[in-house]
C-alpha cells in the first residue's frame, strides 16, 4: 500500500504530472502555432467544408477525362441543343440500375428549333468503365476508359448539349482545368510581384517607398476590366491556346499585385523597428535575408488568407474576358468560353441549360470567399471571436 | 481654408497622375504588333486594291503614325505640334477613328454622358442599398436579418454580373414588363430632352443600375457591418445606453458617423470596379455607353478611339477618388493629410 520508511506517506499509484492541468487547456499549452490555427479553422464549419470542396475539385482536375463521358470537342450532330437527360434507377416499378431513355431529335419547322422525344419504352442501361474516345489523363497518359458512358444507340447528356451537340457536363469538367488554374497562376505572379515590391518599399522606406506608393496609387485607380481588355487585345491572335492561357493568367496577376504590395509594405514598416530585426541586422544579415527569414514568416498566414480572397476575382476576370471574346478562345474550353455561347437572350429563354457553367463559377467563387474568411478568422488563435 | 488648400493640392496630384496614366494607356495601345493602318494596307495589297493604299498612306502622315512612338504620344496629347500644329487631346481634338471612319469625338459624344449617368446611378444605388442594410445587419447581428443579408451579399459578390444582367433582363421583361436593351426607347434616339424621354431613360436604367451596383453594394455592406460592430462594442455605447438614450439615437448619433468614414473613403475602391462593371454590362445589354465602342476598338486596334476611351474612364475614376478624399476631410475634421507638426 505505501512506504512509511521515512515517516512520509507516499501513494504508490502512478503519478501523472499533467493531472492538475485542466484537460481543455493541456493540448494548447505548447502546441505550435500552425496547430492552434488549424484547430480554430476546423471550428469554422463553412470555411472548413469550402476548403475540403476546393481541395477535391482541384484534385479531380487531372481526372476530368476519366469522369466525363465525352471529350470536350466531340460533336454530336444528331443532338444539337439536346435537353438535359436524367439518370433513373427504376423502370415501371422494377429496379434495373442506372439507365437513360434514348432521345431522338425532331425538327420544329415553325419555331426553327429542335424538339427531343424520349423513348420511354426502351430504357438503355449506362455502361461503366467503358471504352470511349481517347483522352489524356493529366495531360500525359493516353487512355480511353471512361467512368461511365452512353449505351449503344443512346446518349447521356447530364446537363444537356450545346449548339454543336457537345456535352455540357463533360465540357464543364474540362473547363475547370483552365478556369480553376488561371487563378493559381495569376496569384503566383501577383504574389511574387507584391511581396518583392512591397517588401522593398517597406524595408527601405524613404524614396523607394514614395516611388512604389505612387505606382501603386496609379495602378489602383485604373478600372481593371478595360485594362485587362486592352492587354488581352494585345495578345496576337495566332498564338496557341496554351500560350494565350498563360499570358491571360499573367495579365490577371500583373494588375492584382498593388493591393498585396500595400499590405506587405505597411506590415514591414511596423516590423522593421522590432528588436529581432535590429539584432539580425547587427549580426550582419543582408536585407534579402532579413526580409526572407525574419519578416515574411511573421505574416505568411495573412498572405495566404488574402490570396484566397483574390483568387475569385481572377476566376471571374477570366470568365469575363473569355465571355467577351478577348480571353481564351475555342478550341480551348473554359467556363467563360462556354458562357460565350449563352450570350444572348434566346439561349436563356429557349436553351437555359447552356448557361449552366455559371453555377460552378458561383460555387467556386463562394467557396474561395468562405475559405478565405475562415482562414482570416482563425489566424489569431488566442483571440476569441 | 485648409480644405481649399488640400483640394488644390489634390487636384494638382490628380493632373499629374492623369498624365502618367495617359502615357501608360498609349503604351498599352501600341503593344500589339502593327496597327490598324498597316493591317489595312496588308489587306488592300492582298486583295489587289492598290489605289486604296495611297489614302491609307495619307492617313498615316495625317495622324503622324510614321513618327517615333514617343513623338506620337506627345502629338496625341497635344504637347507637341503635329502636321497641323497643336491638335491633341488637350486642344479638344480626340483624333480619328479608323474603324468607323469618323472623328472620335463624334462617336463617343453622347455616349460619354450616358456613361457618367449610368455610373452615377450605380453609385447612388450602392449607397442607398448598402447603408440601411449594413446598419441593420450590424444592429441585428447573428439574427436571420444578418444571415439573410450576408447570404444575398455573398451571392452578389460571386455571380458574374454579365450573367446576372442577362437573367434579370429576361425575367424583368417577362414579369415586370421592363424594357429590353439600350438606354432609351428607339423613338427617343437623337430627340431633345422631354419628360417622356427622361421617363424612358429611367425605366431602362433600372436593370443596368442593379446589375452594376450589386457586387459593389455587397462589398460595401459587409464593410459597413464590420465597422459598425466595432463601434457598437465600444464603452461609450454602453454609457449612452445606461443613460437611457433610445435605440435609434444610440446607433445613429455616434457609431454610425464613425462607421461612415471608410464608407466615403471607399469611393476610390468602388469607382474602378463599378466602371469595369459598367463596361462589361454595357456590352452585354447593348447600352449606348462607351463600353461597346471600347470593345470594338480594342478588337480592331483602332488606337485613337480605344486610347481616348481608356483615358476618359481612368480620368472619371481619378476625379471620383479626388472628390471622395476632399469629402472625407469635410466629414471628419480629425483627418489631416499633411505631415506631422
Amino acid at each position: 500500500m505505501s512506504d512509511l520508511s521515512n515517516q512520509h506517506y507516499v501513494d504508490d499509484a502512478p503519478y501523472d504530472p499533467n493531472e492538475d492541468i485542466k484537460a481543455l487547456d493541456r493540448p494548447d499549452l505548447d502546441a505550435p502555432n500552425w496547430l492552434l490555427i488549424w484547430r480554430k479553422f476546423k471550428r469554422h464549419k463553412l470555411g472548413f467544408w469550402s476548403g475540403v470542396f476546393l481541395l477535391l475539385a482541384y484534385l479531380s482536375l487531372p481526372f476530368a477525362g476519366f469522369i466525363s463521358p465525352y471529350t470536350p470537342n466531340e460533336r454530336n450532330a444528331d443532338h444539337l441543343y439536346a435537353k438535359p437527360q436524367s439518370i433513373n434507377l427504376w423502370h415501371e416499378g422494377s429496379f434495373i440500375g442506372p439507365y437513360v431513355y434514348p432521345i431522338t431529335a425532331k425538327p420544329d419547322l415553325v419555331n426553327f428549333q429542335w424538339n427531343y422525344i424520349e423513348d420511354t419504352s426502351a430504357p438503355a442501361k449506362l455502361k461503366f468503365l467503358c471504352k470511349g474516345r481517347e483522352y489524356k489523363l493529366a495531360g500525359l497518359i493516353r487512355s480511353d476508359t471512361h467512368l461511365f458512358c452512353a449505351p449503344e444507340g443512346a446518349t447521356v447528356f447530364l446537363w444537356g448539349a450545346d449548339r454543336l451537340g457537345r456535352d455540357i457536363f463533360s465540357r464543364i469538367l474540362y473547363g475547370a482545368q483552365l478556369s480553376l488554374t488561371v487563378g493559381l497562376i495569376g496569384i503566383t505572379v501577383s504574389f511574387i510581384l507584391g511581396i518583392t515590391i512591397g517588401g522593398i518599399a517597406g524595408y527601405f522606406g524613404g524614396r523607394t517607398d514614395w516611388a512604389v506608393n505612387r505606382v501603386i496609387e496609379i495602378l489602383r485607380s485604373l478600372p481593371e476590366l478595360p485594362l485587362w481588355l486592352a492587354l488581352s487585345a494585345a495578345v496576337p491572335s495566332h498564338w496557341g491556346p496554351v500560350a494565350v492561357f498563360f499570358i491571360i493568367s499573367i495579365i490577371l496577376g500583373l494588375l492584382d499585385w498593388p493591393g498585396l504590395a500595400r499590405a506587405v509594405r505597411s506590415k514591414f514598416l511596423a516590423l522593421r523597428e522590432e528588436e529581432f530585426v535590429r539584432a539580425a541586422e547587427m549580426m550582419g544579415a543582408k536585407p534579402e535575408r532579413v526580409i526572407r527569414k525574419h519578416l515574411l514568416p511573421n505574416f505568411a498566414s495573412h498572405l495566404i488568407a488574402s490570396a484566397m480572397l483574390s483568387i475569385p476575382a481572377m476566376i471571374l476576370g477570366e470568365t469575363a474576358l473569355s465571355f467577351l471574346g478577348l480571353g481564351l478562345r475555342a478550341p480551348a474550353v473554359s467556363w467563360g468560353v462556354m458562357l460565350n455561347d449563352a450570350q444572348n437572350l434566346a439561349s436563356i429563354e429557349i436553351y437555359p441549360w447552356t448557361a449552366i457553367p455559371m453555377l460552378p463559377v458561383i460555387i467556386v467563387v463562394l467557396a474561395f470567399n468562405f475559405l478565405g474568411d475562415g482562414m482570416r478568422d482563425s489566424l489569431d488563435p488566442y483571440s476569441d471571436h | 481654408m485648409q480644405i481649399l488648400q488640400y483640394a488644390i493640392y489634390r487636384f494638382i496630384t490628380m493632373l499629374a497622375t492623369l498624365v502618367v496614366v495617359s502615357a501608360l494607356v498609349f503604351f498599352i495601345m501600341n503593344l500589339p504588333p502593327g496597327d490598324y493602318l498597316s493591317n489595312l494596307i496588308a489587306e488592300l495589297q492582298a486583295t489587289g486594291q492598290s489605289d486604296g493604299i495611297a489614302k491609307v498612306e495619307f492617313l498615316r502622315k495625317e495622324y503622324s503614325l510614321d513618327q517615333p512612338l514617343w513623338k506620337q504620344y506627345l502629338i496625341w496629347m497635344g504637347f507637341f505640334p503635329g502636321p497641323h500644329g497643336f491638335s491633341g487631346i488637350l486642344q479638344g481634338d480626340f483624333g480619328w477613328s479608323f474603324e468607323f471612319d469618323r472623328p472620335v469625338s463624334e462617336i463617343v459624344g453622347g455616349a460619354l454622358w450616358l456613361t457618367v449617368l449610368v455610373n452615377v446611378a450605380a453609385v447612388l444605388f450602392v449607397y442607398i442599398v448598402a447603408l440601411p442594410l449594413g446598419i441593420l445587419a450590424a444592429v441585428k447581428s447573428k439574427t436571420w436579418v444578418d444571415y439573410t443579408s450576408a447570404f444575398v451579399g455573398y451571392l452578389g459578390l460571386a455571380t458574374p454580373n454579365f450573367l446576372l444582367a442577362l437573367v434579370l433582363f429576361y425575367y424583368g421583361h417577362k414579369y415586370l414588363n421592363l424594357p429590353i436593351g439600350g438606354l432609351m426607347s428607339p423613338e427617343f434616339e437623337g430627340e431633345p430632352m422631354s419628360p417622356a424621354k427622361i421617363k424612358s431613360v429611367l425605366l431602362h436604367l433600372i436593370i443596368p443600375t442593379f446589375v452594376i451596383g450589386t457586387s459593389g453594394a455587397a462589398a460595401m455592406m459587409q464593410r459597413l457591418r464590420a465597422n459598425m460592430l466595432d463601434e457598437l462594442s465600444k464603452p461609450y455605447v454602453d454609457t449612452a445606453r445606461a443613460k437611457g438614450v433610445g435605440p435609434t439615437k444610440r446607433v445613429l448619433k455616434y457609431p454610425f458617423r464613425m462607421a461612415l468614414n471608410p464608407f466615403v473613403a471607399d469611393i476610390g475602391n468602388l469607382l474602378p470596379s463599378l466602371i469595369s462593371g459598367s463596361v462589361l454590362v454595357s456590352v452585354v445589354l447593348g447600352l449606348q455607353t462607351i463600353g461597346p465602342a471600347l470593345l470594338q476598338a480594342l478588337k480592331s486596334q483602332d488606337q485613337f478611339l480605344a486610347g481616348f476611351i481608356l483615358l476618359f474612364v481612368a480620368g472619371l475614376t481619378l476625379i471620383g477618388t479626388m472628390i471622395s478624399d476632399v469629402l472625407l476631410m469635410l466629414l471628419d475634421p480629425r483627418i489631416k493629410y499633411g505631415g506631422r507638426k
